[in-house]
């Protein structure tokens, strides 16, 4: 717990922070640039994913509720999974010869749970100097760095993770810096390795931090720039005008080399420039950390000058007073159902903001954990904001909420095509719960990825702990 | 019960001016974590400010407010554990916060309740929640520029929700590998330090000149008051090996020990349960978060009370925003193998005995003050909210800051797509 404070309070700084990413709608300058394939965009194509789909037999979940992830709920209902893809969800389906049948009676069925705000891996537990990972607090800027080259596959959280029914989950530098750098986006997998558990084809981020943190960072704790909100903003368009102009000069290289000329060379290679550019160009989705309205106005305001999307604004715990804003430029908003006050910037928020954000036509919102005690129960985050935000007078059955832990997640990261809901050809990324997932006695039965069951509650032990865990005298009849 | 301790301090005006009047509170399921035990379609009349009679059909008074409760369930005001309440308004703002004491002294007589704040925003957003009482915590911290504090933090009060405080105190001590800042490095200092301060309380007529003393008078007085077993002292421990070492401290020096954190108190709960140690813990608690904490499980309260021993709830992080979300974290404990009935007794009961209240809190009893909450449903789950809060008999505002907030944009909302 007092880990906790230091990273939620002190950490608000060192660690983590929040940020999310949609991947929503491509800046309006750049709408014709289709999201390009994760290994084309600099340099990340030397850093492949190595996940395996493992082979599973079908499966055919029976007479279960299930929430869709489209908005229906469909009462006494199947759901076939087969070759790692959803096949159908219906009354009455027939299950192939060969299938796994699971009996879904009194059971809920939802899409697997979407974290687009993580420290796992960076930040993992134990959180001993040695292992903290997740900020470069070094320069206000380090779109150079890359989560994915801090993350620890061997963090324990990834497995309590995955019991709260995680399936999908991006891992994001922390918010000390005006601009952290890129982020990855993992399926929650056991591997040896992070290229093990990389989403395949799935843009990688750019996290970016509005606020106190990076004033407090470089301003109070280093006397150097930025220390107010105006140098934050001053920092990130500076780094911006840098991108745009290397962006110029590499299509004018390009421009040369199509040309025919032999002689064209080509701009010295930046990695921070590489980032920022790829940003511009809409291949990387910007995820910017952001608490107060006045600031998330500012950023968007600042995205229209360089002709960059933001897909989410992560924490936002005043989007509820700009909501209206927000749905309009779509973009979504990642939040947590109740945190509030552990710093200034987080003094306006409320536990209907989910709802408000939600309520707005066309508005999106995300619950996120930025926590590895959060990311174990995003379902019970969700009924929470959804409990609130019906005493507030919105009508929010669980099929709408639960949009907020997989369809919205998904769209924010540009993975709308491939999870977030349980339609035919998505990934068979399942969560079977014990009963509704809204309530604080709900547990995960089966967690499914790519229609391979990677948590049983009945077999826990087949879900290996974390290779820390092994020959620890003080683990031994800690639950399997 | 001491009558002295029945009477509280008022340190500011109740935020509501409400009066306290004769309230009948009808049909509802009454947990009393008492005698009565659950009282199925009970009624509680509530009249001066106290609890007149809790039972099934009571008759009503004339001039009676009744209150129809359709049979949601009644309980007693909630903990909201041990920590800052009013005592940090917000994080990292120094001018706010005000629960460390970083003189680089041991002061046991520090004691932080007069900072305690009445109109902190804080606590109308927790009576919200149902919360109506709170142990004030201070922290023990090393800001690691030379002014630390010391491993004892100081005292604090239980404090209502109301802005009204009691005269009892509890002592906070901080040990393990996150105290070894203040220990010069080392986990075996603190023990050390320890004894030397009790020897000094114990022994002052062996104490010279120009021995180095840990305490001023005022604070071997304190300390002599602890170890007189004028109230509890709360160890902040994790591991398993440094728990035995509170216990056995506790033993020879006559201590009314509690230990609180305690992630790996499951591994010792036998020598818990037979030294008759209570342990304030965090439900939540499950990763090895440093590694005095590699036994953290979700079942370390079931397997405690299993063992006999008394349970308290608290988070961890002694920050007093998120303090509604206590009873998430019981209803958390219960998924994992803690019985119902004794993860409410965990807020309302337990920590009422604890820090020696139970005559006035933790359970519904006549006589009482009434400090209870009506709920929408099972007070334990997340779709459950308090319809109504007591306390002391006096209904609280349903409004905070945070309801201000959300009305006002609200109506922003509504126009907008009225428009």
């Amino acid at each position: 717990m007092r880990e906790k404070i230091i990273c939620l309070v002190l950490s608000a700084t060192l660690c983590g922070c929040a940020l999310q990413a949609g991947k929503a709608a491509p800046a309006a300058a750049h709408a014709k640039t289709a999201p390009a394939a994760a290994g084309s965009v600099a340099g990340a194509e030397f850093y492949p994913s190595t996940y395996q789909i493992p082979a599973s037999a079908p499966t055919l979940i029976s007479n279960a509720t299930v929430l869709t992830g489209t908005g229906t709920r469909l009462d006494n209902a199947d759901v076939l999974i087969v070759a790692g893809r959803i096949s159908a969800v219906g009354s009455h389906l027939s299950a192939p010869a060969n299938a796994t049948v699971v009996d879904g009676s009194g059971r809920w069925v939802t899409p697997g749970i979407i974290d687009i705000h993580s420290h796992l891996g960076v930040y993992p537990t134990p959180q001993v100097s040695a292992n903290s990972d997740g900020n470069e607090a070094t320069s206000p800027s380090t779109a150079n760095v890359w989560s994915e080259h801090s993350v620890d596959p061997q963090d324990p959280g990834f497995r309590t993770a995955l019991i709260g029914g995680v399936t999908t989950l991006q891992i994001l530098p922390g918010s000390a810096n005006l601009i952290g750098g890129r982020s990855v986006v993992l399926k929650n997998v056991p591997s040896v390795t992070y290229q093990g558990m990389k989403f395949p084809g799935a843009a990688q981020g750019l996290k970016m931090a509005c606020g106190e943190n990076p004033k407090r960072v470089y301003g109070t704790n280093k006397k150097v720039f930025p220390s107010t909100r105006m140098g934050n903003m001053a920092g990130y368009r500076a780094q911006w005008a840098e991108a745009a102009e290397y962006l110029r000069d590499q299509q004018e290289y390009q421009k040369k080399l199509a040309a025919g000329a032999k002689d064209a060379k080509p701009p010295k290679r930046d990695l921070r420039l590489d980032t920022l550019a790829a940003a511009l160009k809409g291949e990387i989705i910007v995820h910017m950390h952001c608490y107060r309205a006045d600031e998330m106005a500012a950023v968007l305001d600042m995205s229209k000058e360089f002709g960059y999307h933001v897909a989410a604004f992560h924490h936002a715990a005043e989007a509820y007073k700009i909501s209206d804003l927000l749905a309009e430029q779509r973009v979504c908003a990642a939040m947590w159902a109740d945190w509030w006050g552990f710093k200034m910037e987080a003094y306006d928020g409320i536990p209907e903001n989910m709802a408000m954000v939600d309520a707005a036509p066309g508005g999106c919102a995300i619950i996120h954990s930025d926590s590895e005690e959060g990311i174990q129960r995003l379902n019970q985050e969700v009924a929470k904001a959804m409990t609130y935000g019906e005493r507030a007078g919105f009508s929010i059955p669980p099929e709408r909420a639960v949009l907020w832990m997989t369809a919205n997640p998904a769209k924010s990261l540009g993975l709308a095509d491939r999870i977030g809901t349980l339609e035919p050809g998505k990934m068979a990324d399942v969560v079977v719960w014990n009963g509704t997932p809204f309530s604080v006695y709900a547990l995960a039965d089966l967690v499914l990825i790519d229609g391979a069951v990677r948590y049983d509650r009945a077999h826990p032990e087949r879900t290996p702990a974390s290779d820390f865990l092994l020959g620890q005298p003080a683990a031994a009849g800690v639950s399997p | 019960m001491n009558a002295r301790l029945l009477i509280f301090l008022a340190l500011g005006a109740p935020l509501a001016a409400a009066q306290a009047a004769t309230v009948m509170i009808h049909d509802a399921t009454v947990h009393t974590m008492g005698a009565l035990g659950v009282v199925q379609h009970g009624d509680i009349l509530i009249r001066d400010g106290r609890i007149a009679q809790v039972g099934a059909t009571l008759p009503a008074p004339a001039q009676a407010e009744i209150i129809e409760a359709h049979g949601r369930p009644v309980t007693p005001g909630l903990f909201g554990g041990l920590g800052h309440l009013g005592i940090e308004e917000i994080g990292i703002e120094p001018t706010v916060d005000d629960y460390a004491l970083k003189l680089g002294s041991m002061r046991p007589e520090f004691d932080v309740t007069s900072a305690y704040n009445p109109a902190s925003i804080v606590l109308g957003v927790g009576r919200l929640g149902g919360v109506t009482f709170a142990q004030l915590a201070p922290s023990a911290e090393s800001s690691g520029h030379g002014e630390g504090g010391s491993i004892i933090a100081g005292q604090g009060a239980l404090v209502r929700l109301d802005g009204t405080v009691a005269p009892v105190r509890a002592l906070f001590v901080e040990t393990g590998g996150e105290a070894n800042a203040l220990s010069g490095g080392s986990r075996a200092a603190q023990f050390m330090l320890l004894q030397q301060a009790v020897t000094e309380v114990r022994s002052p007529k062996l104490l010279l000149a120009n021995d180095v003393r840990l305490l001023t008078p005022a604070g071997r007085q304190t300390l002599l008051d602890y170890l007189g077993g004028s109230g509890p002292v709360v160890f902040d421990v994790e591991r398993a090996s440094d728990i035995r070492h509170v216990i056995s401290f506790a033993q020879r020096e006559h201590l009314h020990a509690v230990v609180r954190g305690a992630p790996e108190a499951w591994r010792v709960a036998a020598e818990l349960a037979q030294a008759g140690v209570a342990v304030i813990l965090d439900p939540l608690d499950d990763l090895p978060e440093n590694f005095d904490s590699v036994g953290a499980t979700l079942e370390n309260a079931a397997r405690l009370q299993k063992a006999g021993v008394k349970i308290v709830f608290s988070f961890g992080d002694p920050q007093p925003h998120n303090i509604r979300k206590l009873r998430q974290a019981a209803g958390i404990a219960v998924a994992h193998g803690l019985p119902w009935e004794a993860a409410l007794a965990a807020m309302t009961r337990n920590p009422a005995e604890l820090f020696g209240v139970s005559d006035r809190n933790g359970s519904i009893e006549a006589g009482h003050p009434a400090d209870l909450v009506l709920w929408s449903g099972d007070p334990l789950e997340v779709t459950t909210l308090a319809d109504a809060v007591f306390i002391q008999g006096v209904a609280q505002s349903m409004h905070s800051r945070q309801t201000e907030l959300r009305d006002r944009y609200l109506n922003k909302l509504r126009a907008n797509a009225a428009r």
